[in-house]
């Protein structure tokens, strides 16, 4: 039937009975073709190459199939084998080459490695189920169908300015047993959330890293509880096409692709986009001293930055870097997002240290990094959002200068630590407040407030909770002497360290955790929110979590009841901040009228109307954004005023005057209890005193003028 | 693997029973054309199936689609609970009418 096809689809050569021929060069990987399966890899150096055939799981290979000379073309090795049973199988290859470490060659044929371009992985397809230690081929790759009935479903397009991102963990959201659901941990559990995401008003999910890894990786006991640590955030890739089977259902069965794009699906359904974090910075390889999988035993200096010794440099702190800029990787990455983006249907990434992706082969920083260049132009990621963590480990900090080609925005680390010193209580941050509520245009005056993604709480650092409940880190439990995880949180207890009953301080800590949260919301820029904020979540002053899979990252489901006022409050803040476009301009705010509404498009405002302190020693900011210039003028809004006070007293805020005859009505008051902190859309109160706000001491207040 | 073909009037009913996975789904495939060849109204019973691969998940699917294009039905009765588990997770189950017995099926065949 479907040899017929082509006139080549028919086997040349038979070894072990198993019949093969020439294959295609393109495309890499392993691919179905009629009765059988392309292969195709390459290596610059390699001498030699054969197939290794596994039955799913066996101890041993069913075949070893050396590629003939005449399989190559250039450095590529390509061979159609017949008659494979693609679900059943599991293949990699042995490469021969030269041993120089020095010279930075490390062939080794006793090694089966697993295909850099395997769209699924086999080894690790039940969460620390425990592995056989002694298998020959540890992590092996595996075909997927790659057809799934996506229906009508296509990548949402939202515009970025109004997207609320929730960053999440894939297991730490639902293995909590207070979640309640069928497969705790799994996409499939997320799925079953997807009620909740709505209700929080998030329209964006910002996935750590799905990119198959092994949470075995480095582990050890844990000096305090005596339990395991491992690789919980997976900040460690062993595969990048494809999906970590230990966060599926059904990943025993080999189908978390149909999984996970189920559930993406799902999610674009609700209006909810889908954000991967993705590490291209480096490998779960490690440095000269870590185990060989893949990248390191088919090409080590094609793949690896390298010191002229042989050495991987450090740029991530993780033991290699992933020499990015090298032409054959940076195609390896492209052809991998272009996968994730059209097969997957990805609406965004986010690239972890992605500074380093502006390094070149020696790990200079580049002024025009082709990858990033590559990536901003490329047809197929062109609607695709793209997120740079804009440092890397090695002290590249790109926060505002960041290679954007009008098309990256960036995770904003100086708006973090702004609005942290300004909440707890620090001088001299008037001016960096200002900048902040706008999207920083000072740090990207020619790319607009869109390149700023805002962020006061993420994965890695303090819980928004922790800013307000340590003043120091406590990373006993991670096994490092609590020298591990950073010492700039920015953070205050608000009077005692940790856990208390004194209901003033706890009182203050939710207050505090309301002020960030309506600032967040008020910014102009992209806000994103850590998973669990929104009910308070702790992790007991740990600010680096990485390796526990245990309650300091499963989200607890009883904090919604427990902290009810902050989970209420963040899912009004959040449809506040959707229902007003004023908040969500494309471009930068201008400081004048261009609308004749009588009012510029943004003002500040202090204590006095009119008249804001940007002094050393002020802790007072207010601003107006005038209804009429929302989204440049294009669309009419409210008016918006934001009374932020980080003094301890209460102080009374002068409120500039409406025109044409409109008030002023309450949206937000932390200072108040639950139940009078927020108001729904339309149901804000009018203000008595139109003419002075009294604003509590560290407290945030919001009006809408109408 | 086994396949067997009864025509209920208007009917076809596919009654497989035994594992579905790569080796046997292309017969299972080969079979449940037949059957849309000759019927719109189709009851596949799974009832005697144990395990159902991801292949044989997708043959399902183009029964579905096939018989859809056609304005057709297809009804898949005594699905076992781990396989509706798995079609679940995996969202095939979306697509299917799942039924207990085969007459229940045939009823709701010959109501449409």
């Amino acid at each position: 039937m479907a040899t017929d096809i082509r006139i080549d689809y028919y086997p040349t050569h038979e070894q072990q009975g198993i019949k093969f021929r020439r294959g295609h060069a393109l495309p890499f990987g392993a691919t179905m073709v009629p009765n059988g399966i392309n292969f195709s890899i390459y290596s610059s150096e390699a001498i030699d190459c054969t197939l290794v055939l596994f039955e799913r799981g066996e101890d041993a290979p069913f075949a070893e199939i050396r590629f003939p000379e005449e399989f190559r073309t250039g450095n590529v090795y390509s061979m159609i084998v017949f008659d494979l049973d693609y679900e059943r199988l599991e293949y990699g290859y042995r490469m021969d080459g030269p041993f120089k470490p020095e010279l930075g060659s490390r062939f080794d044929k006793s090694i089966i490695l697993s295909d850099p371009y395997a769209k699924a992985i086999g080894g690790r397809d039940s969460w620390l189920a425990t592995p056989n230690w002694d298998n020959i081929y540890p992590y092996r790759s595996r075909l997927v169908f790659e057809d799934f009935d996506w229906e009508n479903d296509h990548p949402l397009e939202t515009p970025i300015e109004d997207l609320v991102i929730y960053e999440m963990h894939v297991r730490g959201f639902t293995k909590h047993p207070s979640a309640e659901v069928k497969n705790p941990g799994t996409f499939a559990a997320i799925r079953s959330k997807i009620a909740y995401l709505k209700d929080l008003g998030i329209n964006c999910v910002e996935l750590m890293p799905i990119y198959e890894f092994d949470e075995w990786e480095n582990s050890k006991e844990n000096p305090v509880t005596g339990g395991l640590i491992v690789n919980f955030w997976g900040y460690s890739t062993v595969n990048f096409f494809s999906p970590k089977a230990g966060y599926a259902a059904t990943g025993k069965f080999g189908m978390q692709v149909d999984e996970l794009k189920t559930l993406i699906k799902e999610l674009h359904k609700n209006g909810i986009e889908v954000m991967l974090d993705v590490v291209f910075n480096h490998t779960a390889e490690g440095d000269h001293r870590g185990h060989t999988i893949s990248f390191r035993g088919i090409d080590n200096k094609t793949y690896y930055m390298l010191t002229p010794e042989g050495y991987y440099f450090n740029f991530s702190g993780t033991g290699n870097t992933l020499n990015c800029n090298n032409p054959v990787v940076r195609n390896m990455v492209l052809d991998c997002l272009r996968y994730w983006a059209a097969d997957y249907h990805i609406d965004g990434f986010r690239f972890d240290l992605a500074a380093i992706l502006g390094r070149d082969q020696n790990g200079a920083p580049l002024s025009n990094p082709p990858l990033l260049e590559s990536l901003a132009y490329d047809p197929i990621l062109a609607k695709c959002k793209l997120v740079a963590e804009a440092w890397d480990a090695g002290g590249l900090y790109q926060v505002g200068s960041f290679p954007a080609y009008g098309r990256w925005a960036e995770w904003n680390g100086k708006y973090r630590d702004s609005i942290r010193k300004f909440l707890k209580g620090d001088e001299g941050l008037i001016g960096e407040i200002a900048q902040c509520i706008q999207g920083w245009p000072d740090l990207y005056q020619y790319r607009g407030p869109t390149a700023s993604i805002n962020f006061i709480s993420c994965h890695d650092g303090f819980t928004l909770y922790d800013i307000f409940a340590y003043n120091e880190k406590h990373n006993e439990a991670n096994g490092e002497n609590n020298n591990d995880g950073g010492n700039d949180n920015h953070s205050w207890n608000c009077g005692v360290e940790g856990e208390t009953d004194d209901e003033l301080i706890n009182k203050l800590r939710h207050k505090q955790i309301k002020n960030a949260l309506s600032i967040l919301m008020v910014s102009q820029g992209v806000p994103m929110i850590l998973s669990g904020d929104e009910v308070g979540v702790t992790k007991y002053g740990n600010n680096n979590t990485y390796c526990h899979d245990n309650e300091l990252n499963w989200l607890d489901w009883g904090l919604l009841d427990k902290n009810s006022d902050i989970y209420y409050f963040t899912q009004r803040i959040t449809r506040f901040r959707r229902a007003h476009p004023v908040l969500r301009s494309r471009t930068h705010l201008q400081h004048r009228d261009y609308v004749g509404s009588g009012s510029p498009d943004i003002s500040f405002h202090g204590t006095q109307a009119w008249s804001p302190d940007f002094s050393s020693s002020s802790r007072c900011l207010a601003f107006m954004l005038d209804g009429a210039h929302a989204k440049t003028g294009t669309i009419h809004d409210d008016s918006i005023y934001v009374a932020m006070n980080s003094h301890w007293d209460a102080l009374y805020y002068e409120l500039p005057k409406l025109a044409n005859g409109m008030q002023w009505y309450l949206a937000v008051n932390t200072d108040m209890p639950s139940g009078q902190d927020i108001y729904g859309i339309g149901e804000e109160p009018v203000l008595g005193d139109q003419n002075s706000f009294l604003v509590g001491g560290r407290s945030t207040v919001i009006l809408i003028g109408k | 693997m086994k396949v067997t073909l009864t025509d209920r009037e208007e009917i076809t009913v596919v009654e497989v029973s035994g594992d579905i996975d790569s080796k046997t789904a292309p017969e299972f495939e080969r079979n449940a054309k037949l059957a849309t060849e000759k019927s719109l109204k189709i009851a596949i019973d799974l009832t005697d199936v144990e395990f159902m691969s991801s292949a044989g998940l997708r043959v399902l699917l183009m029964v579905y689609r096939n018989i859809k294009s056609q304005n057709g039905k297809v009804i898949l009765v005594g699905v076992s609970e781990e396989i509706q588990d798995v079609m679940s997770t995996t969202g095939f189950i979306n697509f299917f009418k799942i039924v207990e017995k085969v007459d229940e099926a045939i009823v709701i065949l010959k109501q449409d």
